[in-house]
């Protein structure tokens, strides 16, 4: 895959230059923060539903496997069809399999994360199926042949004038318009005429229920309800860790995901699905499919600190709140996933070696903590990861791999340095008789790039307040 | 490929859960507000209709009347309408006692293989009953079912919904007990809280995107 090696530091420098970028991002960023903070205007009660945001996410991670098998045995008993999938290439296979099995050729495709990370599009149309993205923002990016750069919000990067020229050129007889409601019934009038024709309905789920067998999906647009009743049949993909145990539990998620995404109270549809259409029954699909993919997560969980990753609902209220994320957008990040949730979730799926640093690009403000819906220590775990980065004897794949020989020696030396008195004394005379004269290069060129670099004195403040007589009192 | 994907799965799921304590806070659960009726009747038409859906509160014996008024205003063409529900009876009743310049009324025809086209293309507006409506979320509740299809809250351009005042609970999780929604839960249970929208493009607000571009909620008074 193309996305598996890229150079961070390249894509952050074209993104800072790129003012229109910028622009649509620090736009956009600050009205999500807005809305937020509105809907969650009771602090007090705002911390009790991020607690027990957090207990019921931690709750089903500690009985997953329970849980899931009861998942299983609820949708097969309620005539849902229920697929595991260890990787995205089994989970891409098992929906062709599907889409052959019924010889359907378009696919209807509602706004889903892991199909994304499935690259499922791009298997699909190599096997000469039509996916069609259904989700406005998902469909203004398969257009213009990108990939989302948030994951709520995937076409935020692009201002209205780009869209118009997108769909100008790109939907056939349409005209030239400016117009956001004029762009709308654009998109209206196309994908309607999708959902129609469509064979096969795919969908993401945002929370799926082991109590009942239900699988939840949230959206405002109404395309996610067209994906899953109109084809006759309904295949939703899913990370094994969204599962919830009750429908208990559904209510609190809902709140804090819906206020956290988007600042909203509720969305337009809530949309909770426990069975294919019954005899009877006019519409919804005759089959359903659930494709349960793990994709590292269940190597994610082994680790008691990291598996908080897992609790994530997929808000992205992170994205919203973090400066580097606002600066520089989704896509400089290079995977799915971006933003600080990206900086923890990405290394850990794909190994840290081939996420090209992203890990550093963080203040460590502790923003992306502060709004979690579901308490994810971000901050925390971003440091783990800078750890894991340097650390031979590491749990996450690609650990170590910055690991080396001067960087040791120097920390080594700075240690000892720094616990002998004398030793200590010797390095600060060095350092000022010869530091200034230290040739920029390495690191010390790469830090100075942009900052002026201290002047070091010649004598340190021992000598100095011996020289001045300065009473010890 | 697809059993043995399970087994691997679940051969490391078990262990991982076993490895290291989770931390599991027990916090209280959300307070539940005390509201009356009225109370719950306000609080849901004011949420409701600041995500634009438009609200009548009418008194239970006199909906229809007020639903041939609008009918008439707004010159609707089509009415799909659900023949054997309360909500579709009163609406056949009411026609059959004079609906001179009221929409032609529609039932939905066969399944959606061979309705799809007049569903689509040929359809102004849709009526539905509820189930009930939450007052702190300012939603509906709809489970459509084999005499109400799925369908016909979202393919119409205009989506009228009736709503009884007494079933509108304060909270979500209020609705699910009082209903017993994990002992029963149906093909497809919706909450719904307005029209379809869409702010993907500029983060400008649009309405009807995919779904109905209106949600026409009476709210039935006893």
């Amino acid at each position: 895959m193309a996305e598996q090696s890229f150079d961070f530091q390249k894509n952050v420098d074209t993104a800072l230059a790129d003012t229109q970028l910028r622009a649509n991002f620090a736009y956009a960023m600050s009205t999500l923060y807005q809305k937020r903070k509105a809907v969650f205007a009771d602090k007090a009660e705002t911390e009790r539903l991020r607690e027990i945001g957090n207990a019921v996410r931690q709750r089903a991670l500690s009985k997953l496997p329970e849980l899931l098998e009861k998942l299983e045995k609820k949708c097969t008993e309620n005539g849902i069809q229920v697929h595991w999938a260890e990787t995205t290439d089994e989970a891409n296979r098992i929906i062709l399999d599907i889409m052959n099995r019924h010889d359907a050729k378009r696919m209807a495709k509602g706004k889903s994360m892991v199909s994304e990370e499935m690259h499922l599009n791009k298997f699909l149309e190599e096997h000469g199926k039509e996916v069609m993205e259904t989700d406005l923002g998902e469909y203004i990016i398969q257009l213009a042949g990108e990939t989302p750069s948030h994951i709520i919000v995937p076409a935020v990067h692009k201002n209205k004038d780009q869209i118009a020229r997108l769909f100008h050129e790109k939907i056939p007889g349409a005209p030239y318009t400016e117009k956001v409601e004029e762009l709308n019934a654009l998109a209206r009038k196309t994908l309607r005429e999708k959902f129609q024709h469509a064979d096969i309905g795919l969908s993401g789920v945002n929370m799926a229920v082991a109590e009942t067998g239900t699988l939840c999906l949230v959206e405002n647009e109404g395309n996610g309800r067209m994906c899953t009743t109109v084809p006759p049949v309904h295949v939703a993909v899913m990370g094994l860790e969204k599962v919830v145990e009750k429908l208990s539990d559904v209510p609190p998620v809902l709140r804090l995901l819906t206020g956290s995404a988007t600042g909203q109270i509720i969305t337009t549809y809530f949309n909770m699905i426990t069975t294919p259409r019954k005899p009877g029954e006019k519409d919804g699909p005759k089959e359903v499919h659930l494709v349960i993919l793990d994709n590292g997560r269940s190597t994610i969980l082994r680790d008691p600190e990291l598996r908080q990753t897992l609790q994530c609902i997929r808000c992205g209220t992170c994205l919203n709140h973090c400066p580097v994320y606002t600066r520089i957008g989704g896509h400089a990040y290079g995977f799915v996933y971006p933003g600080p949730i990206g900086k923890i979730l990405t290394p850990q799926m794909e190994g840290l070696e081939k996420t090209g640093g992203i890990v550093s690009a963080s203040s460590l403000c502790n923003a992306c903590e502060e709004v979690c819906p579901v308490k994810i220590p971000i901050p925390e775990l971003i440091r783990r990861m800078r750890n894991e980065s340097y650390d031979p004897k590491g749990t996450v794949s690609g650990h170590g791999y910055k690991w080396n020989l001067p960087e040791v020696l120097i920390w080594k030396a700075w240690a000892l340095a720094n616990r002998y008195p004398k030793l200590n004394e010797l390095a600060l005379k060095a350092g000022g008789l010869f530091g200034n004269r230290f040739p920029k290069i390495g690191p010390l060129r790469q830090w100075t790039r942009v900052r002026t670099a201290p002047r070091l004195s010649g004598k340190s403040l021992h000598e100095m307040v011996k020289a001045e007589g300065v009473d010890h009192e | 490929m697809s059993e043995s994907a399970r087994e691997r799965i679940f051969s490391k799921l078990r262990p991982a859960v076993a490895a290291g304590r989770f931390d599991i806070p027990s916090p209280e659960p959300p307070p539940r507000p005390e509201w009356t009726r009225s109370e719950k009747v306000e609080k849901l038409k004011a949420l409701m209709e600041a995500v634009r859906s438009e609200v009548h509160v009418v008194k239970a014996d006199a909906w229809t009347d007020a639903l041939k008024a609008l009918a008439r205003r707004r010159g609707f063409k089509t009415l799909l309408y659900a023949p054997g529900t309360p909500v579709g009876d009163a609406v056949k009743q009411a026609w059959s006692e004079g609906s001179g310049g009221l929409p032609a009324l529609r039932t939905y025809e066969g399944t959606i293989e061979n309705y799809k086209d007049t569903l689509f293309h040929d359809t102004d507006v849709g009526i539905t009953s509820t189930r009930g409506g939450i007052a702190e979320s300012g939603a509906l509740i709809l489970w459509p079912d084999a005499a109400e299809p799925r369908l016909m809250s979202l393919i119409p351009p205009i989506h009228i919904a009736v709503l009884e005042a007494d079933k509108i609970y304060g909270t979500f999780i209020e609705a699910m007990e009082a209903m017993a929604w994990p002992e029963q839960m149906p093909t497809n249970a919706l909450l719904i809280s307005g029209p379809s929208k869409t702010a993907d493009i500029e983060m400008t607000l649009a309405f009807g995107v995919h779904g109905p571009k209106e949600l026409i909620v009476f709210i039935l008074e006893p």
